[in-house]
């Protein structure tokens, strides 16, 4: 080939490769070898074999952040599989002003999640506009603690990812919806069967693989979730809402104890790891039954 | 939906044709229903998902005699002012926020554009010893979340000087196997009648990327440009980790640093929310296509 010598392909390579190997593979490996000392920013450290570990199995507050960050995924991965399916319904229907509401729905999405906390917190406050709702609907009689309450910060955590994440998953959704052919809506239709019907037995089955792409997205993001916990509540009261990656990041950049959290953070990869090849399982089994 | 053509339009003056048109009222007036419970349902949505959005522009928009912890809550400023933007802007650092915001996100974009396409073009396009292994090294690195690897690029940033700046700031993400990955499958699809063609003429391989392989692949960059942007625009906890002057903080870092401090009126971290906002949403308005494409993009990554 003309003007092509060896090397020509590693030089378009050369400066993803660079950035790529200083800023992620180096620190996958050095993640791992931190994991296994007691390196602090101050004082250095040394090997320490499986201390770190130890440590972790016996931190109260490590289980705590792990149950909160647990407890997150529990809500919000159901939440955000079914609710942006029913919306991207809504607005697959054939009538007036449906790509207004796709691109008004998805609005939240192109909003930062520093700035979804922000305007939440702001809402969530006591005195703030939710607990007027709720309460002029006659759900509540007397104001709710959104941020205060340890029972239910998580919950206003979760409000936050959710009403954040229903624009981007509903977007997955309508491509998953386009691609049933609309002959098996007008064939059930003849047969007499129902809205609700065809919902259950056409819908469903036939956006199964999707909903657990969706799924898989969800939970995996909400492993990981720090933004939203921080700005609205910084993990209070009293470490109530504290996520797996808030504490490893306190640990790591307020204590300075670099070892220790990089221990942990290598137990957040396996757990990414783990629900990784989870969904793969479960993705095989559904294509091939 | 069907419409019925005129010849079978049921006829009340012949025998049955009453039951039929019955009938037929009735499946219509259903339809109507449901016509109206869906944009019902369409409505509630609007309003959980807009309402947070109208109740954050109408506090920033409240003077400063107004109560905004008033119960019940007043919805329409009884005093609008635009004074809390001036204020904000005036007063507050958030121009310089926005400036170093848009540098960090100039650099990311351009780094993800330009890198990610030259990568992409390599694996794609050449065939060379050790393609399939490296692609292979990018795509299992996917799987690594940036929480689990933060402590240890914050020890790469410090070893290279790059805590409290911008660039250090920007780094990280300024070129990503997302990024490589589409541009990857943008040029894998690319015509290979389009680069022969180039090929005859004794043009060099830079020639043929820059000239013939790139300008095909202008919806790919898009989805590319918009995409970084959006990460660099909205990334917190890596400029949280690294920028340590308020001075060098970038609008999410400084608008939690500002929203936490006592004095904190909320009249005016509306207004900068508000503010943050604006040139993404003017960007997603004017490029919605491409927003919805790369969102199917980056699902892939799942």
């Amino acid at each position: 080939m003309i003007g092509r010598r060896w090397y020509t392909p590693w030089l378009f390579l050369a400066p993803s490769l660079v950035l790529l190997t200083v800023f992620m593979w180096w620190p996958v490996v050095n993640t791992a070898a931190l994991s296994f000392t007691d390196t602090h920013t101050l004082r250095g450290g040394g090997f320490t074999g499986l201390d770190n570990f130890r440590r972790i199995a016996g931190d109260d507050f490590f289980w705590n952040a792990l149950g909160n960050t647990a407890l997150f995924t529990v809500i919000v991965t159901p939440a955000l599989v079914v609710l942006p399916l029913l919306i991207a319904i809504l607005v697959s229907a054939k009538l007036k002003g449906m790509t207004f509401f796709r691109v008004v729905f998805f609005s939240p999405v192109v909003a930062s999640m520093v700035v979804a906390a922000l305007i939440w917190g702001w809402m969530l406050r006591s005195d703030g506009l939710v607990n007027f709702v709720l309460d002029r609907l006659g759900v509540i009689n007397e104001p709710l603690r959104w941020l205060s309450d340890p029972a239910l910060v998580m919950i206003s955590v979760s409000i936050v990812t959710i009403w954040k994440g229903l624009g981007y998953y509903m977007v997955i959704y309508i491509a998953g919806l386009q691609n049933i052919p609309q002959d098996l809506y007008e064939a059930a239709a003849l047969d007499g069967a129902g809205p609700i019907r065809r919902l259950w037995s056409i819908t469903l089955p036939l956006m199964r693989p999707t909903m657990v792409l969706v799924g898989t997205l969800v939970t995996l993001n909400a492993v990981k979730v720090f933004t939203e916990a921080f700005v609205l509540t910084g993990g209070g009261p009293n470490r109530a809402s504290e996520t797996l990656v808030l504490y490893i990041y306190q640990r790591g950049f307020s204590g300075l104890e670099l070892g220790y959290s990089s221990a942990m953070s290598l137990v957040l990869f396996v757990v990414v790891l783990g629900l990784t090849l989870l969904s793969q399982i479960v993705t095989r089994r559904r294509a091939n039954p | 939906m069907t419409t019925l053509a005129p010849e079978t339009v049921p006829d009340a003056s012949r025998p049955g044709g009453a039951a039929i048109l019955d009938a037929g009222r009735r499946a219509r007036r259903r339809r109507l229903l449901g016509t109206l419970g869906r944009y019902a349902l369409l409505l509630f949505v609007l309003v959980i998902s807009v309402g947070p959005f109208l109740w954050q522009i109408s506090t920033s928009l409240k003077g400063p005699g107004e109560n905004i912890f008033a119960f019940p809550p007043e919805f329409i400023p009884s005093d609008p002012t635009l004074g809390n933007y001036v204020a904000v802007m005036r007063s507050l650092p958030l121009v310089n926020y926005l400036t170093n915001s848009g540098y960090v996100a100039l650099l990311v974009v351009a780094g993800n554009c330009l890198f990610g396409a030259m990568a992409g073009y390599a694996l794609a396009r050449m065939r060379f010893r050790g393609r399939e292994p490296l692609f292979a090294a990018m795509i299992a690195t996917l799987v690594i979340p940036f929480e689990v690897i933060m402590i240890s690029v914050f020890l790469v940033a410090r070893d290279l000087s790059l805590i409290n700046t911008l660039t250090g700031a920007a780094l990280p993400i300024t070129v990503t196997v997302l990024s490589i990955f589409i541009m990857r499958q943008a040029f894998v699809s690319l015509h290979p009648e389009l680069e022969e063609a180039g090929r005859v003429d004794g043009t060099n391989e830079w020639q043929l990327f820059w000239h013939i392989a790139l300008p095909s692949a202008r919806g790919s960059l898009a989805v590319v440009a918009i995409f970084s942007f959006m990460t660099a625009w909205d990334d917190f906890l890596w400029p949280l980790i690294v920028l340590r002057d308020p001075e060098k903080f970038t609008l999410t870092v400084g608008l939690v640093f500002l929203d936490g401090q006592f004095s904190a009126d909320q009249r005016l971290i509306a207004a900068g929310t508000i503010i943050a906002i604006i040139p993404v949403l003017i960007l997603f308005i004017a490029l919605q296509k491409q927003f919805f494409r790369g969102v199917g993009e980056g699902a892939v990554k799942g």
